[in-house]
């Protein structure tokens, strides 16, 4: 309990600064990552290319070359654009990336608030990029952007509601909302006795995993459900007035948002920070440092299969997209409710 | 077969072109006892391919004829076809390339003559439909006269006129009764002029000569280029 | 009595002027899209003005024109040798194949045949150019539907395609390579076996795409019942091609009306499709890429030996007459009406481009489907700009 002894001497506004860094770090440094990982490299090897080669060794600085890029990029703004709205949006759809990531735990102590509403606060503000889409597909004043907001408006609502109701189930199974206390209790559990890798929620609620996994999928507007962008119809929907920097917001959120939900994915079903390894307890103080490193291994995994999906499947058309939605994947997830909650009475 | 082929021609074609000579013939007849003496020309290529040229008012009821009664169900094209010579005469090109066949620019011979299966008039609006059953298509013509440029359309016949009458009007300026909207295809809206007719001059060439030689690159097999300029030689 | 009637009649009144006004206030206006001239959509500059009710089309008109460049016009000034200069730009993914038709019209005013190795070399890179095309479809249709990796796919084995036309004629994608009475050149020496090798490469690739995209259920729901067209409809409309075949009709020129080419010399077949949807025309577009690879095989092993080029005399000059040629090219059936005065130049040549007849359809197919599906529309009917615009 160190860090906590240090944090302890430290003032209030200290302490609310570093958290406020190490939040903005968790975001951007991930969204690097993925974006470098997946976007660049792995993508590139699935089409049989290189990827960029020259900006640092392997292309590794290319990130910061297009980070620069954008920022000399000039701000256009379209004549009739409604340009409080037109020049807010990619903040407000930042903004929900930001709230989201303050509910995921990095170890024992390492929060930014534990909350006993954890993934019900995270459900709740998820909801707010919506309006930041809405707005900028509204304030673009253009038919595309237009078209692109109404589109993810309605998906995202759609898909709102399976990916709650799949989160139900392993709130069911282990007790509380609070994010830290899932973990433990996926630490915790035991397989029919055996307590060896705890009981990470994937085994017990796989559907709940996959409705999620897809839920999540549709939430990012990733291809196959990335019809709002649909570039091959919308140009790219409601980010087509967009350039430079707010561009470049849209961007980061969109990845940062995908390792954040990636990270509560793996919170609710792959045991969060906590790895299975033997001789350190559920408290140990090295989980502080660990912890982080486990977790962000875990959200590399998962946004590998968000973006092998996003590269390989073709989109939906957004009647069969909500077709999935509400046909499938609610009754599903509603399913899988009812039946946690009979076994759980039952054991 | 070929005057000038190297090779022997297949045998088996012989025959094949006496079997689809019959067909057409039995085709013309057919066309020109359905309409008579609207049928005002026609010519056979034997084993090849046929033209009917009908009279201006027999031409929707041809094309009607032809898709339902013959089964020619396929619409292949239509465009016209202006046969009045150049005003500007040959002076729009290259000098080498006149020289070299021996086409003196001198005077401009003005006279109309049409070409396959006749006609009367400048312009002449011609169409291919195909029977994709026997594999055969005809083309059909019909003359249109200079003072009353408008021919009925065939629109409600075959669907897919549509574009190709106004791409014909846009360029020859002949207009198609009852087309469902004639407007430009591919000129701006409001561009004067029809391109293809052969007064409209070709404006680019004839602000910038063209520079163009006819093909004298050395041919497989071939001694001296240099007797390439001589124009009666044939090379190997 | 009558105060209660009149009662009834203003609250009728009342309650039809509330129906009204509502009506009023929910009916929309309706939205008109503009899709292009630059829009991914449309690979090339065609527009396409849309009336929308929410994502629905009411109606769709098609502009061209942005790219004409007045091919029939130039046509008349050049000598026939010129021409295919200008035509190698008509269908510029597949170019070889726009040469052939001009070359074997010309040939056949002036009763000229080419040696049966030119012939031969002449299906060779007749086919290539519609395994070059066709394969930039099978990934762009994926681009289309949103999938992205199918595209560099195509790319990617199409180069080897590209290669071996470049290694044949010096040129990857204008060839310019057919002369009247024959070919430039020969073909250069291991080129046949190099060309096998790229064969086996397209095969597998169409293995690929067959997994990748044919067999989603994406892909397939996309697709599948989505711009329906009927046989009739087809033909009155002079589509052709796979468009034409995908919608049942058994017609493809190469095997019914060959005119100079050997494709009746070779064993393959003519894939139909009964349904006429999106998927058909994809489909259908696979199966003929696959068939062309055997083809080229064919080809390539029965190479007959002898000169590639007739006797012609040095300057070309056309004997009077009119002629009209088309070939099964990768778009469709395509044709040069081609009319000579015995002059160097021809006097009129009429192109009819597949692309022109197979978008000439969209007005009628457009009408009724949802924005998603114009893209997937066009996509299918697959068209090359400057194969409409001329």
């Amino acid at each position: 309990m160190t860090d906590v002894a240090i944090l302890g001497e430290l003032a209030y506004w200290q302490q609310t600064g570093i958290r406020v860094g190490v939040g903005l770090a968790a975001v951007l440094l991930v969204a690097g990552t993925l974006v470098y990982v997946h976007l660049f490299k792995l993508v590139s090897f699935m089409q049989s290319r290189l990827g960029p080669m020259e900006a640092g060794p392997f292309g590794s600085l290319q990130l910061l070359a297009e980070v620069g890029k954008f920022l000399q990029k000039e701000d256009i703004f379209p004549r009739k654009a409604d340009r409080f709205v037109f020049a807010a949006a990619p903040f407000v759809v930042l903004m929900s990336t930001f709230l989201l990531v303050v509910v995921v735990p990095g170890g024992p102590d390492a929060w930014f608030i534990n909350s006993e509403l954890g993934i019900y606060l995270a459900m709740a503000v998820s909801s707010v990029s919506v309006i930041g889409i809405l707005m900028a597909g509204w304030g673009s004043a253009s038919k595309y952007s237009l078209l692109g907001g109404l589109r993810a408006t309605g998906q995202l609502i759609a898909y709102e509601l399976p990916l709650i109701l799949a989160v139900m189930g392993v709130v069911i199974q282990a007790e509380t909302m609070n994010m830290q206390g899932i973990v433990q209790a996926q630490a915790d559990g035991e397989i029919f006795g055996w307590g060896g890798i705890g009981n990470p929620y994937i085994l017990t609620q796989f559907v709940a995993f996959v409705i999620f996994m897809i839920a999540m999928q549709a939430e990012l507007t990733q291809t196959p459900f990335d019809m709002p962008i649909a570039e091959s119809e919308l140009v790219t929907g409601y980010m087509t007035e967009y350039s430079g920097m707010r561009f470049l917001l849209f961007f980061i959120g969109e990845f940062a948002t995908a390792g954040v939900f990636s990270a509560i994915a793996s919170v609710l079903f792959l045991g969060g920070w906590w790895a299975p390894i033997p001789g350190l307890g559920f408290d140990d103080n090295v989980w502080n440092l660990l912890g982080p490193l486990v977790l962000v291994t875990k959200v590399v995994v998962l946004t590998f299969i968000i973006f092998w999906a996003r590269f390989s499947l073709p989109r939906f058309r957004e009647d069969q997209l909500q077709q999935l939605a509400w046909k499938v994947l609610i009754p599903l997830s509603l399913a899988n409710i009812v039946v946690t909650a009979v076994l759980k009475i039952v054991f | 077969m070929s005057r000038l082929s190297s090779t022997d021609t297949p045998v088996e074609g012989e025959t094949e072109v006496v079997e689809s000579d019959e067909a057409r013939k039995a085709l013309l007849a057919k066309i020109q006892t359905e309409f008579g003496d609207a049928v005002v020309g026609s010519h056979l290529a034997p084993g090849d391919d046929l033209w009917v040229r009908v009279d201006r008012s027999a031409w929707a009821a041809a094309g009607a004829y032809l898709k339902t009664g013959l089964g020619f169900e396929y619409f292949n094209f239509l465009s016209a076809i202006d046969w009045k010579p150049s005003p500007f005469g040959r002076d729009m090109d290259a000098q080498v390339d006149l020289s070299l066949g021996h086409d003196e620019a001198s005077e401009i011979d003005m006279a109309i003559e049409q070409g396959v299966a006749g006609g009367d008039t400048r312009f002449q609006v011609f169409a291919r439909v195909n029977d994709i059953v026997n594999g055969r298509g005809v083309t059909l013509k019909a003359d249109v006269p200079d003072d009353d440029l408008s021919i009925d359309s065939w629109v409600p016949v075959y669907s897919g006129a549509n574009w190709h009458e106004r791409e014909c009007w846009e360029m020859f300026g002949i207009s198609f009764e009852g087309h469902p909207g004639l407007r430009h295809i591919y000129l701006p809206a409001g561009f004067e002029g029809n391109p293809l007719r052969k007064d409209y001059p070709l404006l680019a060439r004839r602000l910038k000569p063209w520079p163009g030689i006819v093909d004298v690159e050395q041919m497989p097999g071939d001694d001296d280029p240099a007797d390439a300029a001589e124009t009666t030689e044939e090379a190997e | 009595m009558t105060a209660i009637s009149d009662r009834e009649q203003l609250g009728y009144i009342a309650a039809q002027a509330a129906d009204a006004r509502v009506n009023v206030e929910i009916e929309t206006e309706g939205m008109t899209l503009n899709i292009g001239p630059q829009h991914p959509a449309t690979h090339g500059t065609l527009r396409i003005v849309a009336r929308l009710d929410g994502e629905q089309v009411i109606a769709a008109d098609p502009i061209m024109g942005y790219m004409h460049r007045g091919y029939e016009k130039l046509a008349e000034v050049r000598t026939y040798p010129q021409v295919t200069t200008l035509i190698n730009r008509i269908d510029w993914v597949g170019s070889f194949a726009n040469e052939v038709p001009f070359i074997l019209a010309a040939e056949k005013l002036m009763d000229v045949e080419a040696p049966p190795r030119a012939a031969w070399i002449r299906t060779i890179l007749f086919e290539m150019s519609r395994i070059a095309n066709i394969s930039l479809f099978l990934g762009d249709m994926g681009l289309q539907v949103g999938a992205v990796t199918p595209a560099f796919f195509a790319f990617r084995d199409r180069e080897h395609v590209l290669n071996q036309i470049e290694a044949a004629t010096g040129g990857r994608f204008h060839p310019n390579f057919d002369r009247i009475g024959g070919l430039k050149d020969d073909l250069p020496a291991g080129w046949i076996a190099e060309t096998k090798r790229a064969m086996k490469k397209i095969r597998s690739f169409c293995d690929e795409i067959e997994g990748l995209l044919q067999g989603n259920e994406i892909f397939e729901a996309r697709c599948r019942g989505i711009g329906v067209i009927p046989a009739d409809v087809g033909l009155s409309y002079g589509l052709s091609g796979a468009n034409i075949r995908a919608s049942g009709v058994n017609w493809d020129t190469r095997r019914d009306n060959p005119c100079g080419l050997v494709h009746s010399e070779l064993d393959w077949k003519v894939w139909t499709h009964p349904d006429g949807d999106s998927f058909a025309r994809f489909w259908v577009r696979l199966q003929e890429v696959r068939e062309s690879t055997k083809m080229v095989d064919q080809l390539c092993d029965g190479l007959p030996s002898g000169p590639v080029m007739a006797k012609v005399p040095r300057i070309i000059k056309v004997p009077a007459g009119e002629a009209y040629v088309e070939t099964e090219n990768p778009l469709g059936v395509m044709g040069y009406y081609v009319v000579s005065k015995g002059d160097l130049t021809p006097y009129r040549v009429k192109i009819r481009s597949a692309s022109f007849n197979n978008i000439s359809i969209t007005p009628w197919l457009l009408k009724g489907v949802y924005v998603p599906d114009i893209v997937t529309i066009l996509g299918s009917l697959y068209f090359i700009l400057g194969d409409i615009d001329r």
